[in-house]
């Protein structure tokens, strides 16, 4: 075997989290391998709805949707290439006086945090936003929130992080990984090995894979979202719309981008596999979804569809992601699980592991998202303690 | 060569079929009942509709409903596909993208 | 046990003829088209109220057309057919259609896809003006609605539609500018040997030739396109092209007829998941399937140009062969005497189409040579510079990737009409071997599906 590499710091997963890492690792002086079995941004980070979302989150994140928010502001000069982010506002959607309470007492939860939103309802609603269909009663309206362009964002961190020194590793399947005399070691499917001082681990839905591979196994499991675009109409609905439901069959987000199209999502999940890297969109489910575009914005009844897609992304059962230093191991890193809400975090994660990998600490509040909380399942599964 | 407004098309025989008449961009065109939408505008226009992401006028391209490049408006706001849309007598249609308000009339 | 339940897609040659052997196997198949009528495109069935007769309507193919139209009238009370329905997306045994705004789901045990063929496309400079269209619009103009694309048309590109429906035009009374083919004369005579399994078609496209050549139309075999000049508001305005001597030279017209023979419809083979595979003779790739129409998925059959240009001809062979395949997969054997002559008409038709693809060969270099500033994507007006880039600076030597960071293939169309040339030219860019740099996958709809499906209840 070929040492081909030895750096400080050693990713598995080219995805936006990794890639963001990788950018802002070379900002910190540290020296960075990233390893991607495809392509920088190809599989969740790549086929995500693209909303720059902080509103609805749980609560206990926002400080790190805050510091990736912030990031999205200065994307374009930081990394010299345009992801297309919008802040074009976000407007959390209620049909009921239930969820207009919800959505009402989330503002104000999320005022402590720095989250500033504005409850709006009835004819005030209607005239802001004259598109809006009759059967929504409040909106929460978060001014700073928006979106960007999924396909773009990831990569152009990847090649960022590239300009900026890093070695940005396509095409290699990361098999084996190991720690090894105070130092880690990745072995690729072709044969090549990589070592480092410390490693981070933000393969998606192949996180378990790996962190398993050090007595940490995650419950991961796979959901393919189910994405569709219509055809480009003239530039008119500017706020990201999204409905806040506990009907999974309602739950439906849109946005427009800038050259006209309308993406949206939602609804029951489709099938996907880690295996195969093949995920589907349902027809059944996008007929669901026609329904509820409807519902929300009427006038895209004249609309067509022209394609759908969907992707591979990793939930855990408590739909909050893994984030943070390994809880066995000293210098390993973990940020993955992101549960279908990773894209806004995306750019923040990113500068947050650097900052913890490269200080040991880190400024924003991430315990929630050790995986240390599925330590005891992973001992079951490991056929330990009953 | 075609200016614009002038009729793209060239009618070579079947034109003892009934004429009919539909309105485009305000402007009545007469056609043949059994011509598709596309045909009735293009042998009295010389365009469609307007490329999203370029100046060019547009008039189709396949006609057999598989480029998608004959998309035009009807009046109210509805969207038909020229080629394989019958045009019909008394059928009114806009051939420009109705303004950036369209989401506000449902 | 109950009846097995046989969708067929398509109402062309090969659908028709698929129906009539389940049809004669005592069954009642679904027959689901996209069109008005029966017939597909290549013998589409003018509107009522026209009173061309077949000869002038398919010429030399004239009683062919008029004997499948036939046999459909005939099939029509013994099948359950669905003209308007387009099927718009495929998943776990069922096919998802819409018809007049409204969805539809038909569940089957054995699914014949024979969706036919559009245009084969490669790109030139001012492609995107109005006048410009594919030669198979060209002749459904004429066809379907006895019109001229233009006053004065040129015709360029490659392939038997080519000189067909110049030659078409020009009896039709349209002014034929000129004949513009890619493809220098020899390679037609290097595949002689191939386009003699099929004799007939040999001498009638001789006809076709002899014709051509006493219109009096400026024919020129082996040039180069250069350009398609046009106005934002005019449209076309001529053609230039550099021939074969060097020269260039444009002709003025207000029409253009474009297209390099044809490519299948493969996106529903594509959703039912069938696997495709690279053929290095024509630069594509293509569903696989086996002798008789099978292919890798088990109940979904494939036939006509939707898989295989072979023509009508060879569609109606093949539509047959795959209903026969799927009967017998069914357990309901067909004659093995009936099923080896099919076969071996299939051999023919297969040669011939080898033979076809031959002397009008896809000219790959056309599109590595395209000049930056031609619009690649005519949807979404992207020029083949900003693909070049992303393959060279961004390193996007895969065409999904590429798709992903330049919209290339991501418009209304999606990628039916770029996508060949798209990947030629990512491979040129990146020399990256085609094969490698792959096929734009099929995502659903088919074609575009109205938001307002979604009011109905399935």
């Amino acid at each position: 075997m070929t040492e081909v590499k030895r750096s400080d710091v050693l990713i598995i997963g080219g995805g936006i989290m990794g890639a963001s890492a990788a950018f802002f690792l070379r900002q910190r002086g540290k020296s960075v391998t990233l390893i991607e079995r495809g392509l920088i941004g190809q599989q969740a980070s790549g086929t995500n709805f693209g909303n720059v979302r902080r509103q609805g989150r749980f609560l206990p994140q926002l400080p790190l949707a805050n510091r990736s928010r912030e990031i999205w502001g200065r994307l374009n000069e930081l990394l010299g290439e345009d992801a297309e982010f919008l802040p074009s506002g976000h407007l959390r959607l209620a049909y009921t006086e239930e969820m207009a309470g919800r959505i009402e007492q989330y503002g104000r939860d999320a005022r402590p945090y720095g989250l500033e939103l504005e409850m709006i309802s009835g004819n005030v609603l209607r005239d802001r936003f004259p598109f809006l269909g009759p059967e929504i009663r409040a909106g929460s309206y978060s001014p700073l929130d928006g979106h960007a362009n999924p396909r773009l964002a990831a990569p152009a961190f990847g090649r960022a992080a590239k300009r900026a020194g890093a070695e940005i590793v396509e095409r290699a399947e990361v098999l084996s990984v190991e720690q090894e005399g105070g130092s880690f070691r990745a072995g690729t499917a072709d044969g090549r090995v990589f070592r480092a001082e410390q490693m981070l681990i933000t393969a998606g839905a192949w996180g378990s894979r790996l962190s398993q591979q050090f007595g940490e196994p995650a419950p991961l499991v796979v959901h393919g979202p189910q994405m569709a675009v219509t055809e480009p109409v003239p530039y008119g609905l500017e706020p990201v719309l999204g409905i806040a439901t506990t009907i999974p069959e309602e739950i439906i987000y849109l946005r427009q981008v800038k050259r006209g199209n309308i993406v949206f999502g939602g609804g029951i999940r489709g099938p996907a596999s880690a295996e195969t890297l093949r995920a589907y969109v349902k027809p059944e489910n996008t007929l669901g979804q026609l329904a509820q575009i409807t519902r929300i914005v009427p006038a895209l009844r004249r609309l067509n569809v022209i394609r759908v897609w969907s992707g591979i992304e990793s939930y855990l059962p408590d739909d909050i992601p893994i984030m943070g230093p390994s809880a066995r191991i000293s210098g390993l890193h973990y940020a993955f699980g992101f549960c279908g809400h990773g894209f806004q975090l995306g750019p923040g994660v990113g500068d947050v592991m650097a900052e913890l990998i490269a200080t040991g600490r880190t400024s924003t509040p991430i315990e929630p998202f050790t995986i240390a909380r599925f330590a005891s399942s992973a001992t079951n599964q490991t056929g330990g303690h009953p | 060569m075609s200016r614009p407004g002038q009729p793209r098309f060239m009618r070579l025989g079947e034109t003892g079929r009934t004429p009919i008449t539909l309105t485009v961009d305000g402007e009545t065109i007469e056609a043949l009942e059994g011509d598709s939408l596309l045909v009735a505008i293009l042998t009295a226009r010389g365009r469609l509709r307007r490329s999203e992401f370029g100046p060019e006028a547009r008039s189709g391209f396949c006609l057999m409903a598989a480029c998608q490049d004959c998309w035009v408006w009807t009046a109210d706001g509805h969207r038909l596909r020229a080629c394989d849309t019958p045009a019909r007598a008394g059928l009114s249609l806009v051939t420009e993208q109705p303004d950036l308000s369209w989401p506000n009339r449902a | 046990m109950a009846e097995p339940r046989l969708i067929i897609v398509g109402a062309g040659p090969a659908g028709i003829r698929a129906a009539e052997q389940l049809v004669a196997a005592g069954l009642r198949p679904v027959l689901l088209d996209e069109g008005q009528r029966d017939g597909g495109q290549i013998y589409r069935r003018q509107p009522e109220g026209f009173t061309r007769t077949p000869e002038q309507l398919y010429g030399t193919e004239a009683a062919r057309a008029v004997a499948l139209h036939e046999s459909f009238e005939q099939l029509k009370p013994q099948i359950d057919y669905r003209p308007r329905h387009l099927a718009w997306n495929v998943a776990d045994g069922v096919v998802h259609t819409i018809s007049a705004g409204k969805p539809g789901q038909f569940a089957y045990d054995a699914l014949i896809i024979a969706a036919g063929a559009t245009d084969r496309l490669l790109p030139v400079k001012g492609w995107q003006h109005a006048g410009v269209y594919s030669l198979g619009g060209a002749q459904i103009a004429l066809k379907a609605q006895a019109c001229a694309i233009g006053r004065k048309v040129v015709f360029m590109g490659t392939g038997p539609l080519l000189q067909l429906v110049a030659l078409q035009y020009h009896k039709a009374g349209a002014e034929v500018v000129a004949l513009l083919d890619t493809s220098p004369f020899h390679r037609q005579v290097m595949a002689l040997p191939k386009l003699a399994a099929r004799p007939d078609m040999l001498l009638k496209g001789l006809r076709i030739v002899a014709g051509l050549m006493a219109s009096g139309m400026a024919i020129h075999r082996g040039v180069t396109p250069v350009e398609i000049h046009g106005e934002a508001e005019a449209g076309v305005t001529g053609a230039s092209v550099r021939l074969a001597s060097g020269e260039i030279r444009r002709f003025d017209c207000d029409a253009v007829g474009l297209g390099y023979h044809l490519r299948p419809e493969a996106q529903l083979a594509d959703l039912a998941r069938c696997a495709f595979t690279f053929d290095a003779g024509t630069r594509q790739f293509w569903p696989e399937i086996d002798a008789d129409g099978r292919s890798s998925v088990p109940g979904v059959y494939l036939a006509g140009d939707g898989v295989r240009t072979q023509g009508a001809d060879g569609a109606e062979i093949s539509g047959a062969l795959a209903a026969c395949a799927a009967l017998e997969d069914l357990g309901r054997p067909v004659p093995e005497a009936r099923r080896a002559e099919f076969r071996a008409r299939a051999r023919i038709m297969e040669r011939f189409r080898e033979g076809i693809a031959e002397a009008y060969p896809w000219p790959a270099h056309l599109a590595a040579d395209l000049p930056d500033e031609a619009i690649l994507c005519r949807c979404e007006g992207i020029t083949v510079g900003e693909l070049r880039d992303a393959a060279n600076a961004k390193g996007a030597d895969e065409v999904n990737r590429a798709k992903a960071l330049t919209r290339v293939g991501m418009g209304r169309c999606q990628g039916r009409y770029c996508g060949h040339a798209g990947a030629e030219i990512v491979a040129a860019a990146t020399g990256v071997p085609l094969e490698a740099v792959g096929r734009l996958r099929g995502q659903a709809p088919v074609k575009p599906l109205p938001v307002a499906a979604g009011e109905v209840e399935p």
